[in-house]
């Protein structure tokens, strides 16, 4: 019922949007052509700004999980990390949510069929990849797009989040899935 | 921060796929991985333009300061620094929810937005507020109610009862938005982090200098 709920309002939500913001600015005797095109404008400078912040970002991790640093760092954190029940096989995705969604999501898929979509490894993993975002990506875009380069707290605390959010989904599966 | 923490992946790279004879799959991924960096841009710029101009719309017709007054009792402990009515507030209303539904396409562009309405109010314009730093801190908590793609995944291998996720995914992103913010309404307060203010007032007399 929920989940019906949010998918009928998620595919409603874009078209909505695009039509009923218009016909309100219709309303408030907004020029609607020239407003919307002012606009839009600004969207490609947006996209060439955060070029070299995504550059700098997606290389740097893309040289460190083509090193097999992932790997190498899983195996000498699992000791610690069996204490608290962590998995060896979810340690790589633990290490890889903040720098990669679609590396994260890769690793979900490949836990869930070689573990079955319905087993623990598979919900262990997909409530891991879906607790927290892509820290570094969101940053490098963000702060990206308004040219901020130095920033403060703001990893820290993003990082946290990921640390706080993979925790809670170990935990929070044990209980429920094992 | 962000250049040692660049070079610390960069040297690992190097040491350890030197070490274990992947140097090569290392200098190809920063080819590999460069040249995805500009696609995902470009293709970014699409649905940048359309929403940025959608969001024109809704600003120029008050409805952002609407929803800025509407959510004021929230985002009045959360952006302490930012006006009440200001447009940043309604757009980072508006993120937040297209997040929550799971609108990505929509997500972005609206937060793009509310980033740039968050540094006309910024002093210094290359050092982050901390109106921003608590703005990403919450994005990246990345508070999803249904992860579509995740449950795609787990049907994808077989699962006769993906949804079962929906529930403890909700709760783990729940805590670590609470502990998202916690965390930077601590470290904003710390001096470490409060010395780039300091250097933010003297800037700008070195610049008129």
């Amino acid at each position: 019922m929920f989940v019906k709920l949010v998918e009928t309002i998620s595919v409603w939500v874009i078209p909505l949007m695009i039509g009923l913001i218009p016909l309100w600015a219709l309303y408030k005797k907004v020029p609607l052509y020239d407003t919307f095109i002012k606009g839009a404008k600004e969207g490609l400078g947006v996209g060439l700004r955060i070029i070299p912040y995504l550059v700098a970002i997606l290389v740097a991790i893309g040289m460190f999980r083509a090193s097999g640093a992932i790997d190498l760092l899983a195996q000498v954190l699992s000791p610690v990390l069996n204490l608290i029940g962590m998995p060896a096989d979810v340690l790589p995705l633990a290490i890889i949510k903040p720098l990669s969604g679609s590396g994260a999501l890769g690793i979900t898929s490949e836990i869930a069929n070689q573990h079955g979509g319905d087993s623990y490894m598979a919900r262990l993993a997909a409530v891991m990849t879906g607790s927290s975002e892509t820290t570094l990506y969101v940053i490098a875009v963000y702060f990206g797009a308004v040219g901020v380069t130095r920033l403060r707290h703001a990893l820290i605390a993003g990082l946290v989040a990921d640390v706080a959010g993979l925790l809670a989904a170990l935990f929070i599966s044990q209980i429920m899935f094992l | 921060m962000l250049g040692y923490i660049w070079l610390f992946f960069i040297l690992t790279a190097l040491i350890i796929g030197g070490a274990t004879g992947r140097i090569a799959e290392v200098g190809q991924a920063a080819i590999d991985y460069s040249k995805m960096a500009v696609e995902i841009a470009i293709s970014l710029i699409g649905i940048m333009a359309l929403w940025l101009g959608i969001m024109k719309l809704a600003e120029a017709s008050g409805l952002i300061v609407l929803v800025s007054k509407v959510i004021k009792p929230v985002t009045r402990r959360l952006f302490p620094d930012v006006p009440a009515d200001h447009p940043a507030i309604g757009n980072i209303a508006m993120n937040f929810s297209a997040n929550a539904l799971g609108v990505t396409n929509a997500a972005t562009p609206i937060g793009i937005k509310a980033m740039k309405e968050l540094q006309s109010l910024n002093k210094n314009k290359n050092t982050a507020t901390n109106a921003m730093c608590t703005f990403l801190a919450i994005n990246t908590a990345g508070v999803q109610l249904v992860p579509a793609s995740i449950i795609a995944v787990l049907v994808a291998a077989g699962a006769k009862e993906p949804m079962v996720i929906i529930g403890p995914t909700i709760l783990a992103t729940g805590i670590a938005l609470v502990s998202a913010i916690i965390t930077v309404k601590l470290l904003e307060k710390l001096p470490v982090f409060n010395s780039t203010q300091v250097k933010q007032e003297e800037e700008p007399e070195c610049l008129s200098n």
